[in-house]
C-alpha cells in the first residue's frame, strides 16, 4: 500500500500521520499527537512579503479617472458581463487618498495633465499606474498640440494596455498582469528601515 | 413643421394678420428677399459658387447686429436659434477670415446662413449675445481659435485650451504640433540590445492570484 | 462659498469642471469649465482627408459612434452631390437607431447611478454588450465602428445580422418597460427630479438648446421629422414631447425615445429583408471606392481605386453643412472645401457644447445636489463638447 502524502499547497510542519500506522500505537502520547496534529494543520508558513502582495494583489482599489472613451469600455467591466468584482476591484474610488490604482483611461489633453499629476501625488503609496488605451499609452491617433503623447511623460506606468478601445477582456488582462507584477514585487521598508539601511 | 410652446414668442416688429392660416416652408431665397428690401443701403452680396449648398450671404460687420435683430424679431422669418458660429482663414487672400452665422428658423423650419469677413489687421466683430445668448461659448470658441475678438463679449477668454496657451492653434500659419516618434530607424544613436534569439525558452506564467 | 467640482469626479461623466458659488446649499453661480479633453480635432482634420476623418469622429461622441460617422458622411455627400444607394440608407438608420438606444442605455445607467439607483446601471449595460455585440458583428470594433463611408457602407452587412437585431429588438420593450417599473412611480426618483433643473421653452431656444432637452421643454423639434435625411421621412415613429421642461420629463422623453428607437429598427429590419441584396455603395467611382472584383476586371476601376485610396476624392470648392438628431441634439458637420482631397476647414456643431451652456440657468438658485441631477438629465458627453 503506498504511503500518499497528502500535498498541501503551503508547506506544513511534519506531514499528515499515516493512515496505515497501526491504531492504539499511540498510547498516553495519543492525545498530545492530536493536539499537535491540529496544531500543524491550521499554521502555514509563508513570508511577510507574499502574504502582503497576495492582500494587495486581489483587493485592488482603482481610481474613477476615466477620460474619454476608453472610460466606457472601463464602465462595462463594472457592468455584470465582464465583471470585476471578481478580481476585488469594483470599488472604484472617487477620492485618490483612499485609491492605489490609477487606471488612465482615455487621451490626456495639455489642460488635463497638471490634474492628472497632482492627483497621482495625492494617492498614497503603494500605488500603480495603468495606462490603458492606445491615447495614454502614446498617444494614439491624436499627433498633435493637444494631447500628451503618452501618459507616462507624467506618472510612471506600470502596464500598458493597446487597443482604442481596448476590449473589456483586454483590460482584464492588463489587471491580472498588475495583479502578477504585484505578487512578484519586493515589499518597501517602512522609512525607518530605510534610512537604516542607508537608502534614499 | 415645429410649433413652439407657449413662452417662446419673442417680442416681434411685425405683428401677423390676424386668421391668416400657416405659411409654407419659408426659403433663403425670400429670406434675402427681405433683407434686401430692410436694408437696402447695407451691402449684402450672395456667396455665389457651384458647390455652395446652403444660402449664404456676406453682411458688413458693423451691420451685424441689426441684422441678426431683425432676422430673430420679424414674424414672417422668426429666425430664433442660433445653431453655432464658427470662424475660417483663409490665408494667404485677404481679408483673412470670415466668421459663419448659422441661423436657424424652427416655426418656419428654414436655414439661413451669415457671413462676415474679417480683416488680419482688425479682427473684430460686435459680438451677439444681445441677440441670441448661445452664443457666448461660440465667440469664445472662435476666439481661442483664431484670435478674433468680439466686442461686448462679458468673458472674453479661452474656452477650450489652458489659459496660459500662447498663440492661435487653428489659423493656417500655426503648426499642428506634430511629434515625431521615435523608432530606432530615426533615432540611429539610441543604442538597442539585439535580442539573443538562440537560446528562446517559453516564459512560464504562473498565475498565483489565488 | 466657492466650491469647485473638479475636473475628476464621479458624476461629471467626464472631464467637466464646474466653479459653483455657494451660500449653504444654494448655488449662486455655476460655472462650468470645459477644454479638459481637448483634442484638436478641427485642426487635425485640415491634415487628413475625408474618409481618413471618420474614425477621429468616433471619438468624439464616444457613446453613439455611428450616429457621429454617419453625419460626416452626410456632409461630404452634400459636399459632392451625391446620395447612398437605398440598401445602404437602410443599413444606416437601423444602425444609427441601435446606436440611440445604446446611448439612452448608458445615459439612464449613469443618471440614475448618480441619484442613487444602482440596478438600473447593471441592467442598461446588460442591453448595452447586446448592441455592442451587433456592431461587432457588423465591422469588427465593440465602440469605436467607423463602418459608414462617403457614399454608403465600408462592408456589406454580414449574414446572421438581421437575425440578431431582430432578436434584440423583438426583447427591448420588455427591457424598457423593466427600467420604467425600477424608475417612474418611483417616490425616490420623483423627488430627485421632478420640478429640478428646470429649463423654459423660451429659454431653450435662446440658448440653442437642441435634442432631448428642447423636447422635454416643449418644443416639438426633431430633425429627423422636419428636416429628414437617409429617408427617415419613410418611417413611422412619434416624437415624444415634455411639458415642464424638468429632469423628469426629460428622463421620460428620453426612455420614449427608446421606445419608438426600437420601432423604427423594427421598420428597418423588415425593409432590409424585403429588399433583399444590393449595392452597399454607390457606384459613382470619382468619389467612392469600386468593389474587388471590379478594381480585379477593370482598368478604369482599378485607376479610380488607386487615387481615391492614394490621394483621396477630389470635391468641388465650395462649402457644406448637414445635420443629423444624434442622441444628444443637432449634431452638424460643416466642411469648406478648396478642391483638395484634405477639407479646407471642418467645423463640428456638438450639442453638448451648446447644451451644456444651459447648466448655469438651470441650475442657479437651486440646492447643490440639483446639480448633479442637471449634468445626469442634459447628457453630456466631454469629447463632443471639447473636441
Amino acid at each position: 500500500m503506498a504511503d500518499e502524502k497528502i500535498v498541501n499547497p503551503f508547506r506544513v510542519l511534519g506531514n499528515a500521520p499515516d493512515p496505515a500506522a497501526a491504531p492504539g500505537s499511540r498510547g498516553s502520547e495519543s492525545d498530545e499527537a492530536s493536539l499537535v496534529e491540529e496544531v500543524e494543520r491550521g499554521l502555514l508558513f509563508t513570508s511577510v512579503e507574499k502574504m502582503v502582495n497576495w492582500a494587495r494583489a486581489n483587493a485592488i482599489w482603482p481610481l474613477g479617472f476615466g477620460l474619454a472613451c476608453c472610460a466606457i469600455e472601463m464602465m462595462a467591466i463594472v457592468g455584470p458581463r465582464f465583471d470585476i468584482s471578481r478580481f476585488g476591484a469594483e470599488v472604484f474610488r472617487a477620492s485618490p487618498r483612499q485609491a492605489d490604482l490609477m487606471i488612465v483611461a482615455g487621451r490626456v489633453s495639455v489642460k488635463m495633465a497638471p490634474v492628472l499629476r497632482q492627483l497621482y501625488d495625492q494617492m498614497p503609496d503603494p500605488k500603480w499606474v495603468i495606462s490603458m488605451g492606445a491615447c495614454a499609452s502614446c498617444g494614439g491617433v491624436f499627433n498633435n498640440y493637444a494631447i500628451v503623447q503618452g501618459v507616462d511623460k507624467i506618472v510612471p506606468v506600470d502596464v500598458y494596455i493597446p487597443g482604442c478601445p481596448p476590449r473589456p477582456e483586454a483590460l482584464i488582462h492588463g489587471i491580472m498582469k498588475l495583479q502578477e507584477k504585484i505578487l512578484a514585487s519586493r515589499v518597501e521598508l517602512g522609512p525607518k528601515a530605510r534610512r537604516k539601511k542607508g537608502a534614499a | 413643421m415645429a410649433e413652439p410652446a407657449s413662452g417662446s414668442a419673442a417680442p416681434t416688429a411685425t405683428a401677423p394678420p390676424p386668421g391668416a392660416p400657416e405659411p409654407a416652408r419659408l426659403s433663403p431665397e425670400r429670406v434675402e428677399q427681405r433683407l434686401r428690401e430692410r436694408f437696402s443701403e447695407v451691402p449684402i452680396e450672395r456667396q455665389m459658387g457651384e458647390a455652395v449648398r446652403d444660402h449664404t450671404v456676406y453682411v458688413p460687420a458693423e451691420h451685424l447686429v441689426e441684422v441678426c435683430t431683425f432676422l430673430r424679431d420679424d414674424h414672417e422669418l422668426d429666425f430664433a436659434m442660433l445653431s453655432w458660429v464658427g470662424g475660417i482663414d483663409y490665408l494667404p487672400r485677404q481679408p483673412r477670415f470670415e466668421v459663419v452665422y448659422h441661423l436657424l428658423s424652427l416655426r418656419r423650419n428654414c436655414r439661413f446662413v451669415l457671413k462676415v469677413r474679417v480683416p488680419e489687421e482688425a479682427p473684430r466683430v460686435p459680438t451677439l449675445i444681445g441677440v441670441w445668448p448661445t452664443a457666448n461659448w461660440h465667440e469664445r470658441e472662435t476666439y481661442d481659435f483664431y484670435g478674433i475678438t468680439f466686442e461686448g463679449h462679458p468673458d472674453m477668454t479661452r474656452i477650450l485650451l489652458p489659459e496660459a496657451w500662447v498663440g492661435w492653434p487653428l489659423r493656417k500659419d500655426s503648426p499642428l504640433g506634430y511629434q515625431e516618434v521615435s523608432f530606432t530607424h530615426n533615432t540611429p544613436t539610441r543604442t538597442v540590445p539585439a535580442p539573443d534569439l538562440t537560446r528562446l525558452k517559453p516564459k512560464k506564467v504562473r498565475y498565483r492570484a489565488h | 462659498m466657492t466650491l469647485n467640482m473638479g475636473p475628476q469626479h464621479p458624476s461629471t461623466h467626464g472631464v467637466l469642471r464646474v466653479v459653483l458659488e455657494l451660500d449653504g446649499e444654494t448655488v449662486v453661480r455655476a460655472k462650468p469649465i470645459i477644454g479638459y479633453l481637448h483634442t484638436g480635432m478641427e485642426k487635425q482634420a485640415e491634415y487628413k482627408t475625408y474618409t481618413q476623418s471618420i474614425p477621429q469622429t468616433d471619438r468624439m461622441d464616444y457613446l453613439a459612434p455611428l450616429s457621429n460617422n454617419l453625419a460626416l458622411c452626410l456632409a461630404a455627400e452634400k459636399l459632392l452631390g451625391i446620395e447612398a444607394p437605398p440598401r445602404a440608407q437602410v443599413v444606416r438608420v437601423l444602425l444609427t437607431e441601435l446606436t440611440r438606444i445604446s446611448a439612452h442605455c448608458v445615459w439612464l445607467g449613469t443618471h440614475a447611478l448618480d441619484i442613487g439607483a444602482m440596478t438600473v446601471f447593471f441592467y442598461c449595460f446588460r442591453e448595452r454588450e447586446k448592441v455592442l455585440s451587433i456592431y461587432d458583428m457588423v465591422c469588427g470594433a465593440r465602440m469605436t465602428a467607423s463602418y459608414f463611408r462617403v457614399g454608403g457602407l465600408a462592408s456589406d452587412i454580414p449574414e446572421g445580422l438581421l437575425e440578431r437585431c431582430r432578436t434584440f429588438v423583438d426583447e427591448m420593450p420588455a427591457h424598457v418597460d423593466e427600467y420604467e417599473t425600477l424608475l417612474s412611480k418611483n417616490p425616490i426618483w420623483l423627488a430627485r427630479t421632478q420640478g429640478v433643473a428646470p429649463l423654459s421653452a423660451r429659454d431653450a431656444v435662446a440658448l440653442g438648446v437642441t435634442g432631448p432637452i428642447l423636447r422635454g421643454s416643449g418644443v416639438r423639434w426633431d430633425l429627423r421629422k422636419t428636416q429628414p435625411y437617409c429617408g427617415y421621412d419613410g418611417y413611422d415613429f412619434e416624437v415624444p414631447v415634455g411639458a415642464n421642461g424638468d429632469a423628469y420629463d426629460r428622463y421620460m422623453v428620453r426612455v420614449n425615445e427608446m421606445r419608438q428607437s426600437t420601432r423604427i429598427a423594427d421598420q428597418a429590419i423588415r425593409r432590409l429583408q424585403e429588399m433583399g441584396p444590393g449595392d452597399y455603395r454607390l457606384r459613382d467611382y470619382k468619389y467612392v471606392l469600386p468593389s474587388k472584383e471590379e478594381v480585379k476586371t477593370s482598368m478604369e476601376a482599378l485607376i479610380h481605386h488607386f487615387k481615391i485610396v492614394a490621394h483621396g476624392f477630389f470635391p468641388p470648392v465650395g462649402e457644406a453643412y448637414a445635420t443629423v438628431e444624434a442622441p444628444k441634439g443637432e449634431l452638424g458637420f460643416y466642411f469648406v472645401s478648396d478642391g483638395t482631397p484634405r477639407p479646407w476647414r471642418m467645423k463640428v456643431r456638438a450639442p453638448s457644447f451648446v447644451n451644456l451652456q444651459s447648466l448655469a440657468t438651470m441650475v442657479e438658485g437651486r440646492l447643490v445636489a440639483d446639480v448633479i441631477t442637471a449634468i445626469g438629465s442634459l447628457d453630456i458627453v466631454l469629447g463632443e463638447i471639447d473636441r
